[in-house]
């Protein structure tokens, strides 16, 4: 066809190309070389014998099957729960706040890195922290009760740390498929033919819901199964989860470890896949029971307490959250602060007053990587996006699949397995290396992020420029860029948040020399200084919400004149 | 300049094509108008025209400006104008960086170009709103603003997609008035689509109506 449609579909290749071989390939590459290493061929070691030996090694470890346990019980625990309390909120309050609204009450909550919300709750629920205190005075209790109330055996407080940050999520991703589906009327209709509100939710809304909001539920599944770092702050410790014993393997001092290692993260990828497998029978089952249901024509006006306890639990579950976030600035600022007092007794910038004891260095480290890592995601995704536009084509239901393959697999899956490939070709421990490992997840975020505001762009706008003699470069920088800079501004302030987040890539890819805030603050929630602890996890909470702050002011003042550009002005 | 339209058919990829070939010769100066129903392919003609069509459509037939050949002519290099129903400013851009972005690579220097964009405001009746967001503009002024911009392009000819739907029938027939007597006083050829019998009424030359083309059977 036209030079334009040629052009694009080589940009489309292009884009193509990158994606495999930067995204894809080295997935595959780090798979194969941990499932060689499981199953005990690492020459690095001097090991070259297939065989089923570090898979035994493995099994035969004290508290494996605890471990095994733990994982399925937290990761699939937090999932259900969380689902269950993000339907009920959206349930109960859908129609009573404005999308705005509600955006703007869940964005400090997905910003905050997970390993920061674990360590403020930490402070939050151990037997010193504040519940205990407030608690002190009703129950007589003179000094800090004996409890287990964070790292219990359970798991409880692993589950309650995934749920501050899942359901936040949850609840985004279904409101942004609810935009898709009209609620109201279908609401209405259902309420007319006698249902109550929760049920026409259960046998009507839902039903749309799911498949739109399945892969970002596998997400979810995926990560509650594999997570590290907050199971290394909030998880059992004795025998810990899967991952987390598995990061005690690879990094034990006995390098024959890494064999079983390896065995375990076949394992931990075995884990997810049936994980997912489980979740197609339950939808396959849900589907039949529910139509059965459906027809019984049941109204059963009695989910309104579910949809009221659901909203409760999910405010306590927020309320802890804030908490926890206002503990890392509250203790980073303490001096004095004895049991059981609600507030420090004394304060002091100590902990901040000495930036060369290590936290500048993380920060710069952090701020570097997550620039890097953003601005290279953004350009791919960019390119990607405007490749489609010029081809003048959609997005095939493979390349959707390649973009979200990063996020469904557990990152020790592959991790490992590439670390041993870049130790070979002499990579490992470098900026660029950890740069690109992070951007493996950084990638995926921004490319979902961008991909509808993207395509909701007005078409007539760019043809419009092109009938006015503007070729595609002009278009893509005068009309398109600017016109989408809130949505690109979102996107690189999710980049941000996710690039800060980083635990695993940054620890293995930068062979633990790379120090960033999650790095250090991870390491330092086991210690027993908070102030110290608060100064590096404050930051790290700090970073991605100047992100999203800077993502919301700059367009307010670029665009301060242009109302067709703001949500809800007239265009 | 003259827009020749010979046997032009639509087809989305492995279906009927949208409406019988149309064949069709617009002079300079002349406003042709296409009728019928919606979904017939209306705008989709006009995307053929101007060059956006989506993957999976494909063109038979051949469609000349001046003699020359379009279909291989990627939509910036063709200077066909499009005017569409709600103007479709540049919402971040002021109205006159609006016509500025339009006005032809020929005007050189700013103080020219900008000389020029207030010289296409003042004739619009837009004198004055040269840093004005296009979002505070009335429908009629936004309708003028768009037009401009087009023209300043000095395209050789013009498409229009239901150019005046939106507009109360008061401002309507001032606005026609407005675009007819600049596409004659350009001489360009236009290709109007609408739903409006008045509209083709007051453009005063060819008239289509997709419905009732004589059907050709298909020769390829």
């Amino acid at each position: 066809m036209s030079l334009a449609t040629a052009e694009g579909r080589g940009l489309r290749a292009l884009v193509l190309v990158i994606v495999a071989a930067g995204l894809v390939l080295p997935i595959v590459a780090g798979l194969w070389q941990t499932a060689r290493a499981g199953f005990g061929i690492l020459p690095a070691i001097g090991a070259g014998e297939i065989s089923l030996a570090p898979l035994r090694t493995l099994a035969d470890l004290p508290g494996f099957d605890t471990a095994l346990r733990l994982t399925l019980v937290t990761g699939l625990g937090a999932t259900v729960l969380s689902i269950a309390l993000a339907v009920g909120v959206c349930a109960a309050m859908h129609g009573r706040m404005s999308p705005r609204a509600s955006g703007r009450l869940l964005t400090p909550f997905l910003a905050a890195p997970h390993a920061a919300i674990a360590i403020g709750l930490a402070f939050l629920l151990s037997p010193s922290g504040w519940i205990a205190r407030a608690l002190a005075p009703l129950m007589g209790w003179d000094r800090p009760p004996m409890l287990v109330s964070v790292n219990d055996p359970d798991g409880g407080a692993l589950i309650l740390g995934l749920m501050v940050k899942e359901v936040p999520f949850l609840l985004l991703v279904i409101l942004s498929a609810l935009s898709q589906i009209p609620v109201r009327q279908h609401l209405a209709a259902g309420r007319s033919l006698g249902y109550g509100r929760g049920i026409v939710w259960i046998k009507v809304i839902m039903p749309q819901v799911w498949p739109l909001i399945r892969l970002p539920v596998m997400v979810m599944l995926a990560y509650a199964l594999s997570v590290v770092d907050m199971a290394l702050i909030l998880g059992p410790s004795n025998p810990p989860t899967l991952a987390v014993l598995l990061l005690r393997l690879f990094s034990a001092p006995d390098i024959a470890l890494l064999l079983p290692a390896s065995a375990g993260a076949l394992v931990q990828a075995g884990l997810v896949a049936l994980a997912f497998g489980l979740l197609v029978a339950v939808e396959r089952a849900g589907r039949a029971i529910g139509r059965w249901w459906v027809r019984r024509g049941g109204r059963g006006l009695s989910a309104e307490p579910g949809l009221w306890l659901a909203t409760t639990l999910s405010a306590v579950l927020f309320a802890a959250g804030a908490l926890a976030m206002l503990s890392l600035l509250l203790w980073s600022l303490a001096w004095r602060w004895p049991w059981p007092r609600l507030s420090p007794e004394s304060w002091s910038l100590r902990a901040w007053s000495t930036p060369g004891s290590g936290w500048a260095e993380a920060l710069a480290n952090t701020a570097l990587l997550a620039a890097a890592t953003t601005a290279l995601s953004l350009a791919l995704a960019i390119a990607w996006l405007e490749g489609e536009d010029r081809a003048r084509r959609g997005r095939a239901g493979w390349a959707e699949a390649l973009i979200y393959l990063p996020l469904l697999v557990p990152q020790i899956g592959f991790l490992f397995g590439l670390n041993v490939l870049f130790l070979r070709l002499d990579l490992s421990g470098g900026f660029l290396t950890v740069i690109w490992a992070q951007a493996l997840f950084v990638f995926p975020y921004v490319m979902i992020a961008l991909s509808d505001p993207w395509r909701a762009l007005d078409p007539r706008l760019p043809r419009a420029a092109a009938s006015l003699g503007a070729g595609p470069w002009r278009r893509l920088f005068t009309i398109k860029l600017p016109v989408l800079l809130t949505p690109i501004l979102t996107a690189a302030a999710i980049g941000i948040a996710v690039s800060v987040a980083q635990y695993l890539p940054t620890l293995f890819m930068g062979a633990g020399r790379i120090a960033t805030l999650t790095t250090e603050a991870v390491t330092l929630s086991s210690s027993s200084d908070r102030r110290v602890t608060g100064v590096y996890a404050t930051l790290q909470a700090g970073l991605p919400f100047a992100a999203y702050g800077a993502a919301f002011l700059i367009p307010a003042l670029v665009h301060r004149n242009r109302k067709g550009l703001h949500p809800g002005g007239t265009a | 300049m003259t827009l020749e339209l010979h046997a032009v058919a639509v087809a989305a990829k492995g279906a009927e094509p949208l409406f019988p070939p149309l064949t069709l010769v617009v002079r300079p100066g002349e406003v042709a108008t296409v009728m019928g129903p919606s979904g017939i392919g209306k705008s989709t003609l006009l995307d053929a025209v101007a060059g956006h069509l989506t993957h999976g459509f494909s063109l038979s037939g051949s469609i000349r400006l001046d003699g020359t050949d379009l279909a291989p002519l990627p939509a910036e290099a063709r200077r066909v104008g499009l005017m569409f129903q709600d103007a479709a400013l540049f919402p971040h851009l002021s109205v006159g960086d609006n016509l500025a972005f339009g006005l032809a690579r020929s005007v050189r220097g700013r103080a020219a170009r900008r000389a020029a964009v207030e010289a296409a405001l003042e004739r619009a009746g837009l004198a004055g709103l040269h840093d004005r967001d296009p979002a505070t503009l009335s429908g009629g002024q936004r309708s003028r603003a768009a037009l401009m911009r087009t023209l300043l392009a000095e395209p050789r000819a013009l498409l229009l997609d239901e150019p005046f739907s939106k507009l109360d029938a008061a401002l309507r027939a001032e606005m026609r008035a407005f675009t007819f007597e600049h596409i004659r006083n350009r001489d360009i050829p236009a290709l109007m689509v609408t739903h409006d019998p008045v509209d083709a009424e007051a453009a005063n030359g060819p008239l289509i109506d997709l419905t009732q083309l004589e059907v050709r059977p298909c020769n390829t």
